[in-house]
């Protein structure tokens, strides 16, 4: 029997990969989220008051994240509202049987749910977009979609900061197909633990330096509930050969995972190499650094039965097939989703106001980031019609 | 002479295997007379007799595929002695696939 080296007392029942360590399960437990939090403090990821959105597959990572973030929200008070954020891509016999994991979830960690479709969000659900474009591009479809879903369910939950549960083995795949592709602005971008998306909407990896050995150790021995099929649609190969690349050196040296992660951090772009300027979409407001965003492109494509207009031919099928018809449905602009999100809080404060002191509600609108004092006034009468009013940038 | 072992397969590995999460085998303790059934010969005898599909996505090399956690009787293989580790009657042996999406 191997005796833990950090307790000297209990059965070993663990080898570290990041430091071979042999250790016992309650310093496992011990180490494990103690090394999530000092990731958080020293990137200093939230601060008090944050509201923050768990994005939840149902998969190992985002169970383990969730189920850890609200432990440390408790133990270390770090004073955040959590919420969970899952997108239904309409993939059956995937999708249908993760989300009810996310459900289960929701009961066993207390937390907010928050579903967004893409049904709801395109008017296409994923199966329906395979049978159109085949299984061939629909990853594309697939993740410029999701992307999109996450920013928009995160307004509407009116969370400042999404939070991801992709790990160090995630991250160093990543960095090997970024540089096995050449694409050398999301080489830099994709080591970064906190990045800045539409809306200033903040998305980060609390477990960037977390070994997926032990998130999917701590899951085990926690018993926590996770889905696990691979996705009926996905085998992304390239992500594949890179992940089995990836695992043959790790089983061989194991500080492989953070040398790469490193490797992509230490990778500067000089600077004479121009990055694409950001603006907004003019179909939809979310953020593109063309006319149109990928999201509008594709749909459009979807709508007009044109499904590789949004695949590298853009420019050649506008000439042959001309502008997008008035008629052909798009996707709601973010400026109406914004409204929809405040309408939604100021109807939630309304009613809380109504329970409560006008002390305790001016108390909450200064410490939150939107109302005036006149709006406060407005709002203590209790009158519905001054939602719009009151919701200004303080 | 046989050892009764407990195997478990989760994190996307019972789909290897008809969607069973566990079995209850009897398997002979010296698969490879004269020597004693180890982690190696149980791995094999798997292959041959419970798995149902893509052997590629369970074994490379002799071994369970990179990317393959193993617990033996609730500890990390890798503690263990990995392949040259002696199966006893009674083992509960673990395989967890780390491969399916988080
Ligand atoms: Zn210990
Ligand atoms: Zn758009």
């Amino acid at each position: 029997m191997k005796i833990c080296v950090l307790c000297n007392k209990n059965k070993a029942i663990l080898k570290r990969p990041k430091t071979s360590q042999q250790i016992c399960k309650e310093c496992f437990y011990y180490v494990f989220e103690t090394e999530i939090h000092h990731t958080i403090v020293d990137n200093k990821l939230f601060k008090p008051g944050d509201r923050i959105a768990i994005a939840a597959s149902g998969g190992k990572d985002s169970t383990v994240l969730a189920y850890v973030i609200k432990l440390l929200n408790n133990r270390y008070n770090y004073g955040l509202n959590l919420f969970l954020l899952s997108v239904d891509e309409g993939i059956t016999g995937y999708r249908d049987d993760s989300l009810e994991t996310v459900k289960r979830n929701q009961q066993q960690y207390d937390l907010p749910l928050e579903i967004v479709s893409y049904r709801q969000l395109y008017g296409w659900s994923m199966d329906e977009i395979v049978k159109e474009v085949g299984l061939k591009n629909n990853c594309t479809f697939c993740g410029v979609f999701r992307r999109q879903a996450l920013d928009r369910g995160a307004m509407l939950l009116n969370v400042d900061h999404i939070i991801t549960g992709h790990n160090a083995d995630d991250i160093a795949e990543t960095v090997l197909m970024n540089i096995l592709r050449g694409d050398i602005a999301r080489l830099q971008r994709c080591t970064e633990i906190v990045t800045t998306g539409d809306e200033r909407i903040k998305r980060s990896k609390p477990f960037k330096y977390t070994y997926e050995k032990e998130i999917v150790m701590y899951a085990y021995f926690k018993k926590l509930d996770y889905f696990s099929t691979e996705c009926v649609y996905s085998p992304n190969a390239y992500r594949g050969y890179a992940r089995t690349f990836l695992k043959d050196l790790e089983s061989i040296r194991p500080s492989t995972i953070i040398d790469i992660i490193h490797s992509g951090e230490a990778f500067q772009i000089k600077q004479d190499v121009k990055l694409p300027t950001q603006g907004t979409c003019k179909r939809c407001g979310y953020m593109s650094s063309n006319e149109l965003c990928k999201a509008c492109i594709l749909l459009e494509g979807l709508n007009r039965g044109l499904p590789k207009l949004g695949i590298g031919k853009t420019n050649r099928m506008r000439k042959i097939h001309g502008d997008m018809p008035d008629n052909t449905s798009t996707i709601q602009h973010l400026d109406t989703l914004k409204n929809e999100a405040n309408n939604n809080k100021c109807k939630d404060l309304l009613k809380w106001s109504t329970k409560t002191t006008p002390t305790a509600v001016t108390q909450e609108m200064h410490g939150g980031r939107y109302a005036s004092r006149s709006a406060i006034n407005v709002l203590l009468q209790t009158d519905s019609e001054i939602c719009s009013m009151w919701y200004q940038p303080y | 002479m046989s050892l009764k072992v407990k195997l478990s397969f989760s994190g996307g590995m019972e789909l290897l295997f008809n969607n069973n999460k566990s079995a209850e085998v009897k398997i002979p303790a010296s698969i490879n007379p004269p020597n004693p059934t180890n982690m190696q010969d149980l791995i094999f005898w798997i292959r041959d007799n419970l798995l149902k599909e893509r052997p590629g996505l369970f074994i490379s090399e002799n071994t369970v595929r990179p990317g393959i956690l193993v617990l033996i009787n609730e500890t990390d293989w890798e503690l263990e002695g990995e392949l040259d580790y002696e199966i006893k009657d009674g083992d509960d042996i673990v395989f967890i696939s780390t491969l399916h999406g988080g």
